[in-house]
């Protein structure tokens, strides 16, 4: 009973910031909700005692993923009002796309073919650890997958960074391959011109270049 | 006592709220990107009612990597919207019609 009032406590809640997330009007309150939905997610994953993975969906979700819109959000300044123009006009279309979408998902699970309840489902102990039965097939079954999504994770990393980088050309890095080609004449160059003054006339120049000063001014 | 078609239903309603989402804000990447994370959620919430009622750890697997590529996709998301508001200074969709696709 205490079950069922905690599941739908958090169903609700889950898809009232579902709903609000998609029309409130500013991104950052949208980025708030769907940090509220996340944490609504995560609370019924604990019912389905998938602990692990709601405590995951916590840290790296909300605390990585999310914080990286947030930074988004608040780093582009967005014209709101262009961007909310069409929401009236597709408002009719987008509800009926999605209420026929959800009528006919809910008559089909509602067929009577998902009736496991889960006063059938065989609990757990207290001892039993989500997290070591995880890792023992995660790591055994699902090794290659596991670092199949460490590449991924690592080909993410350098795509958003080659992508975000903007020419790190004004630090002062050497270049060996031409500081190796450099010839003599390239750095020496001895020009041959005439003497211009003797040493008679060098007494005077300050006083000259004063005097040129005071006539400028 | 709550059975799997309870949590199958939430998990239905929750991807159509976001492709409503999706329907309603086709002006604004952002938030059609976040629209695509809460449908990647709402997956993953039939996995793991799946896994829960049927007593099978592989579906919980199946979420672990389901999350690394959201978050992968989200990343690279983020970092092609970052470099497009900074060459074309918007993210309106119709702004962004010039290769006619």
């Amino acid at each position: 009973m205490i079950e069922q009032t905690v599941f739908y406590i958090f169903s609700a809640l889950l898809l009232l910031s579902a709903g609000l997330m998609i029309t409130v009007r500013n991104p950052v309150f949208a980025a708030l909700f769907l940090i509220l939905s996340f944490f609504s997610t995560s609370a019924i994953w604990l019912l389905l005692e998938a602990e692990f993975l709601a405590i995951i969906l916590v840290v790296v979700y909300v605390g990585a993923v999310m914080v990286l819109f947030m930074f988004v959000v608040m780093m582009l300044d967005i014209n709101l009002s262009a961007l909310r123009e069409g929401f009236a006009r597709y408002l009719p279309i987008g509800g009926m796309v999605a209420i026929s979408m959800a009528l006919s998902m809910v008559l089909v699970i509602n067929a009577g073919e998902f009736g496991l309840a889960s006063d059938t489902v065989q609990r757990h102990s207290a001892d039993y650890s989500n997290t070591k039965e995880l890792g023992a097939t995660l790591y055994t079954h699902y090794l290659y997958p596991f670092e199949i999504a460490g590449a991924i994770l690592l080909v993410a990393i350098i795509a958003a960074i080659t992508l975000t980088m903007r020419g790190a050309r004004s630090s002062k890095a050497q270049k060996p391959g031409e500081q190796v080609a450099v010839k003599s004449t390239d750095r020496l160059r001895i020009v041959k011109m005439k003497v211009e003054k003797t040493g008679s006339d060098r007494e005077q120049d300050p006083v000259t270049e004063s005097d040129q000063e005071q006539e400028s001014i | 006592m709550i059975t799997l078609s309870n949590v199958l239903v939430l998990a239905a309603l929750l991807f159509c709220i976001s492709v409503a989402g999706i329907f309603l804000n086709r002006k604004n990447i952002l938030i059609i990107l976040m629209c695509i994370e809460l449908m990647l959620l709402s997956v993953n919430m039939n996995f793991i009612a799946f896994s829960y009622f049927l007593g099978d750890i592989n579906g919980q697997i199946f979420v672990f990597f389901i999350l690394t590529v959201a978050a992968a996709e989200s990343a690279i998301g983020l970092a092609i919207l970052v470099v497009l508001f900074r060459n074309r200074n918007t993210i309106n969709v119709d702004d962004l019609k010039s290769m006619e696709g």
